[in-house]
């Protein structure tokens, strides 16, 4: 049992701010890269949400060693783990649009691309 | 023993704040440089938030990945696109907070009747973390169960992730491994 | 290139790069008994050579980490994640059952862990420099549209 309930349910509330930090970012905003970062930070925010609930109070990270009673939970750890790597391969392949869209276009903001779509019909 | 739960709470708490500070600032600021700097911070203080949160393995891979890595390919994208963003109309960017603050408050609505943060009792830490907990020492003999865990009981997962890696970078050398040959594209190629 | 007379910087990323290289390789095979693996392991090797190509110049790398080696050690990392499943199936194990590679369980499960995860820290590695070096040289071509030379090495992954 947990002795006193602080931060409880205000943790998740926080994270979930910076969620909706990093969503603003995407979709409030032209430019791709500012978007990328923004989806950054989305995942970033989820991938804090997911570790603060493996957390248990007491306890240690889940190397197993003599002495120890009360480990965090690891499995999700690993999905997080891996979920890093992944991430940062498919922002690399964002950019790599990015970066084919400002050579296609001259220019990374959304809006100025799309009406040289409709101008060119 | 108590003092030491109440410290990494605070900090937890502490650390959450400063990542919404530097949340914001990227929201705000339109130097596209000081933005990507601001990024690597974030997740740097990620990393920091997954070490108190006993998630030494995550932390090692944000701080080296997240940290590192893309802030180093972002940099990069810079270099050949513009370091400069223009301003966004105020009428997108009330749309994008009336977005944001349903989702928001869906989200808070939803958490209502999860269980409170650190509680031993809930329901992910009884179902199968207690068998990894307790018999992986047993069945794989290693003391990391992150590790136990990622290359064996979830092997084929990681084999899953692995590939897509793979996929990605084929991906990228597929869009831009080739040095242009000639200037492509409407406007006579790059602004940069 | 920019960096050729910047001293401090030289110096000091040659003396890293060594360690930075050694220590890859302890997160690597020291993984199952504390923090690290394939993962991080491939991302701080890949790392110092990020590093060596910021200093010194895309060519430069390029001449010590030739593109049709990222491209091998790529497809190699992947090839033996899956290779050791196929060996479990043929030993007569479930795919990725590293149980039967050994007589002792344990032993079995231990030496699958490490080269599955050798087969991680390999893709990773060469992933991520591939990705690297499509962005610079990308960025050389940009820089250097007149040194033909230059260009062709660069842009040669």
């Amino acid at each position: 049992m947990i002795e006193y309930e602080f931060p409880g349910l205000l943790n998740y509330w926080i994270v979930f701010l910076l969620m909706m930090i990093g969503l603003y970012i995407v979709i409030g905003h032209e430019n791709l890269i500012k978007k990328i970062v923004g989806l950054n930070v989305f995942q970033v925010s989820v991938f804090v949400f997911y570790i603060s609930m493996a957390k248990i109070k007491g306890g240690t990270a889940p190397i197993l060693a003599d002495g120890i009673e009360v480990y965090s939970n690891p499995l999700p750890h690993v999905l997080i783990l891996t979920a890093i790597v992944v991430g940062v391969a498919t922002t690399a392949l964002g950019l790599a649009l990015v970066v084919r869209v400002q050579e296609s276009f001259g220019t990374i903001e959304d809006d100025e691309v799309r009406e040289q779509e409709e101008q060119d019909g | 023993m108590n003092v030491e739960i109440v410290t990494s709470d605070l900090l937890n708490v502490a650390t959450l704040v400063i990542m919404g500070i530097t949340g914001l600032a990227i929201a705000r600021i339109r130097n596209l440089f000081a933005v990507v700097m601001l990024s690597g911070i974030y997740s740097l203080m990620g990393a920091t938030l997954y070490v108190i949160l006993d998630a030494v393995d995550v932390a090692f891979t944000e701080a080296a990945v997240g940290a590192g890595a893309s802030t180093v390919l972002m940099i990069g994208t810079l270099a050949l696109t513009s370091d400069r963003e223009k301003a966004t109309p105020n009428a997108r960017a009330i749309k994008g907070l009336f977005v944001c603050t349903l989702i928001f408050a869906a989200l808070v609505y939803g958490s209502i009747d999860m269980p409170l943060y650190g509680d031993p009792s809930a329901p992910v830490h009884n179902h199968v973390a207690p068998r990894y907990l307790g018999e992986s020492m047993g069945e794989i003999g290693l003391p990391n169960v992150v590790t136990s865990v990622l290359a064996s009981y979830r092997g084929y997962d990681t084999m899953g992730e692995t590939f897509v890696i793979f996929t990605a970078a084929v991906g990228v050398l597929t869009l831009i491994g080739r040095a242009r040959r000639k200037k492509g594209g409407k406007d006579g190629g790059s602004g940069s | 290139m920019m960096m050729r007379r910047k001293m401090v910087l030289r110096v000091v990323s040659k003396l890293l790069i060594p360690f930075i290289l050694l220590f890859a390789l302890y997160v690597q095979w020291h993984g199952d008994f504390g923090p690290g693996g394939g993962f991080q392991a491939g991302v701080i090797f890949a790392a110092a050579f990020m590093l060596y190509g910021l200093i010194y110049g895309l060519g430069t790398l390029r001449e010590a980490l030739p593109s049709w080696v990222t491209r091998l050690v790529l497809s190699l990392g992947v090839l033996l994640y899956a290779g050791v499943g196929v060996v479990c199936l043929l030993l007569g194990g479930n795919f990725l059952d590293y149980d039967v590679l050994a007589h002792d369980p344990l032993h079995g499960q231990h030496y699958g862990i490490i080269l599955v995860e050798f087969g991680v820290g390999l893709t990773v590695f060469a992933g991520i420099i591939t990705i690297f070096c499509a962005f610079a040289g990308r960025a050389a071509a940009d820089v250097n549209p007149h040194d033909p030379e230059e260009t062709a090495r660069a842009g040669d992954d």
